[in-house]
């Protein structure tokens, strides 16, 4: 495929794996803060190739994995109620939830579906207008503007059956939070390219110049990742600490003006719970008022639901890059994709997920490679 | 997170009330909403998450990005050597048998 | 059936009632969908119900069909239902399927089919144009493979007790040379081959789905390989190992299956693998990994070295063969895995998957 094949290149990427050998003399801590960028650098193995000395560290940029348990708990009372239709991005349906999750919502007959597209849910509501038709807006900045113009559409049409079950992050606070703990290791950031992508990368600036860490915008294919790698191990080693952006065949400094202009539109900033991270300070998004007849939370009355999360499950401290999934005492053991603790066991974007499904050198690192295990 | 993948604008056309489009992915095409890219134009390539192009691909950035990996692809040959240390006109081409040292 | 152990963990513990089996399988107390998607929960459950309240020597082989030594001649035996949404989709429908699926795993022991069994459990209210349709494609899928249905059974439900249709088919074949072909019985050095591009017929359904319509100018893969076979055996004879039609739960499974059952270690070059530019489009607009996508004309098939290029060049002179290919090969070591070389040459473990793959937007 145009624009991908390119970037899959195994002669151009072991040029930059060159690169990257040649300007690494220290140890170096470099977090992908995307979820998507740690599927891809397991998918391909890109951890097996650098240097020993730059660890990457799995930041908790997958949209599943730091869903709240208490969103995934509203998303099931709402979708096992009468004469709704429940829709989901597919990777939300095993998300599990206190006791359950939406696949055995559905297996008792609850309406379940995945759609593609929020605006196929849209569709849902203009075709079932006996039906409650709800959709579970999961996401970061870069699913925003998709979730933001299917309740603008549903409200110009008067679809009032249709709501949204509103579960929105942001990144930048979230790398504030990271940087500002005590606890913090990661030294260097590779942005998320189709966050930015959206919103630009202007309101990394400040943060790149409070913390001194580098943040290079970075892009999903193999040689992406590598060169990201490289211009945040070169500015390490310079002791530079600006933003830069890789992925700049697909990124622009202000993002996309019309998409982040609907989002400021539809939704409006506010707290938010971070699976296994806690609460964090103006790092979401909620409907704006004019909407607000188009909450799930408020249609379904679900607002006061308060869910803790299981103590076991270090799922916080993979997230925050202060663990690896195979220190996890449950990791493999009581928790697998199969009975995920967890919501990084859930996504095959999760760290945990993704550690069991690819990684083999980590395991065999921390002796737990056996071939007795039949994984 | 956020899958997004880039496509070859195909058809455009309006379906209540947004402007939508016909995406090529490498011969399989699918719908997206293309709102947030109004200036689109037939043959070019867009970035779609969820069923919304989300960004135009700029070719011009692309071709200079790939111009600089093919520097260095060039820069590597003159050493003569692969990261692995093993000389480039000997190197095996077939990945299967490519060890890693 | 497929499973991921030879011996059934029930089997070890001793029980032997019902009262203590270890249910709920996997803290699920109803079954899932997972529960039969060709990953770990169903071979879970295989394993730790139908293996322990069946328990016999050839069931426990867990191959696709069933070696049966009668009055001196040996047979292959095997079944499968089908339920498959939309019953009609691109390159085939449920009937053409159901007949082919079952021919292909009584085919990939080494025996000819002969004979089919169908039974047929419909959905009142199911058109009746639409069942002849159906049925017509099974009667002309049959006449292509050289099969006859001589047997059948008819069943219907009310509505919404079942989806439209479902189908079942049986098959039996006669095992004519000596050959041990099983996922028993790979052996280090062989070599692994396919005949063809993959995950084209998972792909092809998905996009008919509701919800994720999209359009795919790959039709399903849906064939009888038993011609295919006859000419493999021709080609390879005792140097076959194992043949096995990677179904649901796509490539991955089958050689999860391989490496576990025969307990070797299975490396596969990801580039070698064939598949189309078009369906490597539709499964990156999902998020899918083709590796896990169901075939259903595709056999992979074990061969010593030293046949190798015979069985290859046997595949690639058979009409469905064209893009035949070598795609990896079993070792002696990392017994019980899979691993992938990736396309930039590092390794990954390749699972199986644990349940259905879904589409994914991160």
């Amino acid at each position: 495929m145009k624009y991908l094949d390119e970037y899959r290149n195994p002669e151009i990427a072991r040029r930059i794996l060159d690169e990257i050998h040649h300007v690494t003399t220290k140890p170096w801590v470099i977090m992908e803060i995307c979820g998507g960028q740690t599927h891809s650098i397991l998918k391909n193995g890109i951890d097996q190739l650098l240097p020993e000395q730059i660890e990457l560290v799995h930041g908790p940029g997958c949209p599943v994995c730091v869903t709240p348990l208490e969103q995934i708990d509203k998303a099931l009372v709402i979708a096992a109620g009468e004469d709704v239709i429940f829709t989901s991005f597919g990777d939300m349906l095993r998300v599990p939830g206190s006791e359950k999750d939406l696949l055995m919502v559905k297996s008792e007959g609850g309406d379940v579906r995945i759609v593609y597209s929020p605006l196929d849910a849209v569709a849902l509501a203009r075709k079932n207008p006996d039906k409650k038709v709800v959709f579970f807006a999961v996401g970061f900045e870069t699913t925003a503007p998709n979730n933001a113009m299917a309740v603008w559409q549903a409200h110009r049409e008067g679809l009032k059956n249709f709501s949204i079950l509103v579960s929105h992050v942001l990144v930048p606070p979230a790398m504030e939070a990271l940087l500002s703990s005590t606890r913090n290791r990661v030294q260097g950031y590779l942005a998320a390219g189709h966050v930015c992508t959206v919103m630009g990368w202007e309101e990394y600036i400040p943060i790149a110049e409070r913390y001194k860490v580098p943040i290079v915008v970075t892009g999903f294919e193999p040689m992406d990742i590598l060169e990201g790698i490289l211009l945040t191990v070169k500015q390490l080693e310079n002791g530079t600490a600006t933003v830069e952006n890789q992925y700049s065949r697909i990124v622009q400094r202000e993002g996309n003006r019309p998409a982040r202009d609907l989002i400021g539109k539809v939704f409006q900033i506010s707290d938010r719970k971070w699976r296994g991270i806690g609460e964090i300070p103006a790092s979401g998004l909620t409907l704006a008022p004019k909407y607000q007849e188009h909450d799930a939370e408020i249609v379904f009355d679900v607002s006061a639901l308060k869910v803790d999360e299981p103590a076991e499950c270090i799922s916080g401290e993979v997230l925050q890059g202060l663990k690896k999934p195979f220190e996890c005492a449950a990791f493999d053991t009581t928790c697998t994709p199969q009975t995920p603790l967890g919501a990084t066991m859930v996504s095959t974007e999760g760290a945990c997920s993704a550690y069991y499904l690819y990684d083999s050198t980590s395991l065999k690192k921390a002796g737990l490679a056996s071939q007795e295990t039949n994984k | 997170m956020c899958l997004a993948i880039p496509g070859k604008v195909l058809e455009v056309y309006e379906e209540n009330g947004l402007k939508m489009g016909r995406i090529d992915y490498a011969g399989t095409v699918n719908t997206a909403c293309l709102a947030y890219v109004p200036e689109i134009e037939l043959g070019q390539y867009a970035i779609v998450h969820a069923g919304f192009a989300i960004s135009i691909v700029d070719e011009e950035e692309a071709q200079k990005t790939y111009e600089v990996w093919e520097e260095l692809v060039k820069a590597a040959a003159e050493e003569g050597t692969d990261i692995f240390g093993m000389p480039l006109d000997e190197k095996e081409k077939d990945p299967s048998k490519r060890r890693l040292p | 059936m497929k499973n991921s152990n030879n011996k059934p963990a029930i089997l070890e513990t001793g029980t032997d009632n019902f009262g203590e089996c270890p249910l709920p399988i996997t803290g699920h107390e109803t079954v899932q969908l997972a529960h039969g998607s060709g990953g770990k929960m169903m071979n879970q459950l295989i394993d730790r119900l139908f293996l322990w309240a069946f328990d016999n020597e050839k069931l426990n082989q867990l191959d696709d069909q069933a070696v049966l030594s009668i009055k001196g001649g040996r047979l292959a035996f095997s079944t499968d239902s089908f339920v498959i949404d939309p019953i009609f989709f691109p390159g085939g429908d449920i009937g053409e399927l159901a007949v082919n699926g079952t021919v292909n795993d009584v085919s990939m022991c080494g025996a000819k089919p002969l004979y089919l069994s169908a039974g047929f459990i419909i959905e009142e209210g199911f058109p009746l144009i639409d069942l002849k349709r159906i049925v017509i494609s099974m009667g002309e899928a049959a006449a292509k493979a050289g099969v006859k249905i001589v047997t059948g059974d008819t069943k219907v439900v009310n509505k919404g007790q079942c989806d439209k249709v479902f189908i079942n088919t049986a098959g039996i074949g006669l095992l004519e040379g000596d050959y041990e072909i099983s996922s028993h019985n790979l052996q280090p050095g062989d070599n692994l081959l396919v005949n063809g591009s993959v995950a084209d017929h998972g792909m092809a359904v998905l996009s008919r789905r509701e919800g994720l319509a999209f359009d795919m100018p790959i039709e399903s893969d849906t064939a009888a390989l038993n011609g295919l076979v006859s000419q493999l055996l021709q080609a390879g004879g005792d140097a076959i190992h194992a043949m096995r039609d990677p179904t649901r739960g796509g490539l991955a499974a089958t050689l999860n299956e391989f490496a576990i059952n025969s307990n070797v270690g299975i490396k596969i070059a990801q580039t070698r693998v064939p598949l189309k530019p078009e369906v490597a489009g539709a499964c990156e607009i999902l998020g899918l990994d083709p590796f896990y996508v169901a075939n259903e004309g595709k056999l992979v098939v074990a061969v010593a070295e030293e046949r190798t290029q015979a069985v290859l060049a046997a595949m690639q002179a058979h009409e469905l063969g064209a893009d035949a290919a070598i795609i990896g090969k079993v070792v002696a070591e990392d017994n019980g895995r899979v691993h992938v070389q990736t396309r930039i040459g590092a390794w990954r473990i390749l699972d199986m998957l644990v349940g259905e793959q879904l589409p994914r937007i991160c």
